[in-house]
């Protein structure tokens, strides 16, 4: 070992002063970002926890009382809520199933390049760009059975016998369904496509030479080549109609009745209608975010097992 | 088995022609290689029979069928990419049985027939796996056993060991051509190697520039080239080639040498040239004896050591002496400047009009 080597020349030091360190100048842009996720994410989903263990109304002059299970006791045991739950389950499966058929459906014809299909894939993107609470608005516009133009593009050209969808207990759920399908069928498409685009052409090459018909290359390579993007597209849909709130509440605020009250439209009443019971929708917010998690972990199994085979 | 033949076939990217109007007859049971460099066409030639690629004009036939515009699937011929081309998310096993469960072959026959052709080629312990887990060589054997699988009319094969190094190259090589002895299926196999081609091949056919340059056996492409492209692209090195003057039996080289002509050329010369003219000599690096008595001279330029024999590299005498290619025994050896003597074997000389680049028939 070499003893007494020169150290190295300390031209490039800092000068002394006004100088900020590589370090403050990291610990400067991350922490506004960081107080900001605390105050307004962190925070309340600890405190929302806490409040589901209490009596808690927002609009109660007292503090919160702890009352342990009460109102998960009082949620599981309410048939309504099942009601709810069964609902939102059934909105999501006919949803998210229609979105997978139709957003599929289009990716395929899509696929071959030709004259304006660029054009009309935007135009078949705008939908899923659009506020859902516009969407839902000018839905209901579509929607009307005097003047709305759905009834007449349907077939119901007489408006005093055409169906009111919002109006009608049985009508009301398909109502929501069919615009989730019209807004974010083309996310699905979205993701098709690329999945698509990302299948080689050699495989269909082999797949002739190897006299595939058509059915059997789209069951043999198309579908399991797309499978891992489907399923995302599958994942991300079926967790955001669990959610579903602000197109529900665009087209219909869960009425009539109690027809399209979703789960997350039945937390919004409990928290901000009538008793204004915080805690208790604190409490159903996290029996949601379970059931959400649950089904999430299912598909990324399953996910995971198309992508090993 | 099946014949192939190619009549007139043509194919044009735009005004550009990919393939130039070509005949071929390829015969049941041979092996014939489509050989040239890069962006000859040979590539094009071969997608064209397998029904891949549209022809712009002519006919194919399968067995005297006319399949110009059949789709790849009616064609019965198997076809081996390049880049194997296997199906990523099937198993080995399900890769070989593709083909045999698109036409809707019951169960147990599938079973059956996969399991002969994974003996065939030695994979039985690979068909578990999936292709991505593979070395290339084992990826191109389960292509070679997608193709067996199906017993194709003819074997169409696209660069098959193109991506493979050098050591399993020969190794696959060998395996290939056992294949193909012991199924006796039509083959057509691309490459751009000349030494694959010769090694493999029933026939050759050289292409150049989107045309045919010559089809022959593998001797005759090495031995009598139509023209200097073969000449050149077949060996390695190539033909050594020379311009000279005839000139009444005798070929002044340009530099200083002088090389008589054997009598059977001189005969050729003549009734091509007149009394004199511009001709090119060339000769195959094992066609020059070296020797004291030799008529023609050149100093040692390099030598390289082959193992079994020394690759002399010689620089004709006089302006601008061009670089030749001679072989010689292994034992003897040559100092660099050095002045060697050396004859051209009579029997392995040959000559090429200069101006139309074509060779010369000998007259006997």
């Amino acid at each position: 070992m070499l003893k007494n080597q020169a150290a190295p020349p300390a031209t490039s030091q800092p000068k002394p002063g006004r100088q900020i360190s590589d370090r403050t100048l990291s610990q400067l842009f991350i922490w506004p970002t960081l107080i900001l996720l605390i105050v307004i994410n962190i925070f309340p989903l600890f405190y929302s926890l806490f409040l589901s263990f209490t009596n808690y109304s927002a609009i109660a002059n007292r503090p919160p009382e702890w009352i342990g299970f009460a109102n998960f006791d009082r949620l599981l045991n309410n048939d309504d809520i099942w009601g709810y739950f069964a609902l939102t389950g059934r909105y999501a499966v006919i949803s998210v199933g229609l979105q997978t058929v139709i957003g599929f459906g289009l990716a395929l014809l899509l696929r071959k390049k030709f004259r304006g299909s660029g054009v009309i894939t935007t135009l078949i993107l705008i939908p899923m760009m659009l506020s859902p609470v516009v969407v839902g608005l000018f839905w209901k516009l579509m929607f009307n059975p005097s003047y709305g133009i759905f009834n007449y593009l349907v077939g119901f050209t007489n408006p005093a016998t055409a169906p009111d969808w919002l109006a009608n207990s049985d009508l009301a759920l398909w109502a929501v369904i069919i615009v989730d399908v019209w807004m974010w069928s083309p996310f699905v498409m979205l993701l098709c496509l690329s999945g698509l685009s990302a299948i080689p052409d050699y495989l269909y090459e082999a797949a002739a030479i190897d006299r595939a018909g058509a059915w059997f290359q789209f069951r043999r390579i198309t579908l399991p080549q797309v499978a891992p993007l489907l399923l995302i597209a599958v994942l991300f849909r079926t967790i955001e109609a669990f959610k579903a709130f602000d197109l529900v509440m665009g087209l219909t605020g869960g009425g009539p009745g109690d027809a399209t009250q979703m789960i997350s439209v039945e937390i919004y009443s409990q928290a901000f209608l009538g008793q204004f019971r915080t805690g208790r929708a604190s409490a159903l917010a996290y029996i949601v975010l379970v059931i959400i998690i649950a089904v999430s972990n299912v598909y990324i199994r399953t996910l995971n097992k198309v992508r090993e085979g | 088995m099946a014949t192939i033949q190619l009549q007139q076939v043509e194919k044009k990217f735009g005004n550009v022609h990919a393939v130039q109007p070509m005949d071929l007859t390829i015969q049941d049971g041979e092996f014939v290689v489509l050989l040239g460099p890069s962006g000859c066409g040979k590539t094009t030639t071969l997608r064209m029979i397998s029904g891949l690629e549209a022809v712009s004009s002519g006919q194919i036939l399968l067995n005297g069928r006319d399949v110009t515009w059949a789709h790849p699937s009616d064609r019965d011929i198997a076809f081996v990419f390049q880049f194997f081309a296997l199906y990523p998310h099937l198993s080995v096993w399900q890769n070989i049985a593709f083909p045999l469960q698109a036409q809707g072959e019951s169960g147990a026959n599938v079973e059956k027939r996969v399991a002969e052709v994974a003996a065939l080629l030695r994979i039985e312990h690979l068909l578990r796996l999936r292709p991505g887990a593979l070395s290339g060589g084992d990826q191109q054997r389960i292509a070679l056993a997608r193709a067996l699988v199906r017993h194709p009319a003819a074997f169409l094969m696209d660069e098959p060991l193109g991506a493979l190094d050098a050591e399993l190259r020969e190794t696959m090589r060998a395996e290939i051509k056992r294949l193909h002895i012991d199924q006796h299926a039509t083959t057509v196999y691309v490459t751009h190697d000349q030494i694959e081609a010769m090694a493999m091949g029933d026939r050759i056919v050289v292409m150049s520039n989107a045309v045919v340059q010559q089809v022959g056996t593998p001797a005759e492409v090495y031995h009598k080239p139509n023209n200097l492209f073969v000449a050149r692209f077949i060996g390695s090195p190539g033909m050594n080639l020379l311009s000279g003057h005839y000139t009444d039996g005798i070929v002044q080289l340009l530099g200083s040498g002088r090389y008589p002509v054997p009598e059977s050329w001189d005969r050729a010369l003549k009734a091509r040239l007149g009394q004199h003219g511009t001709v090119i000599v060339g000769f195959r690096p094992e066609a020059a004896r070296i020797g004291a008595s030799g008529a023609l001279a050149a100093t040692v330029y390099a030598t390289d050591m082959h193992g079994g024999y020394t690759m002399l590299h010689l620089s004709m005498e006089g302006e601008g002496g061009e670089i030749i290619h001679a072989r010689a025994n292994r034992r003897e050896h040559f100092k660099i400047g050095e002045t060697v003597r050396f004859d051209l074997h009579p029997d392995m000389v040959r000559f090429f009009d200069a101006e139309t680049e074509v060779a010369l028939e000998e007259v006997r």
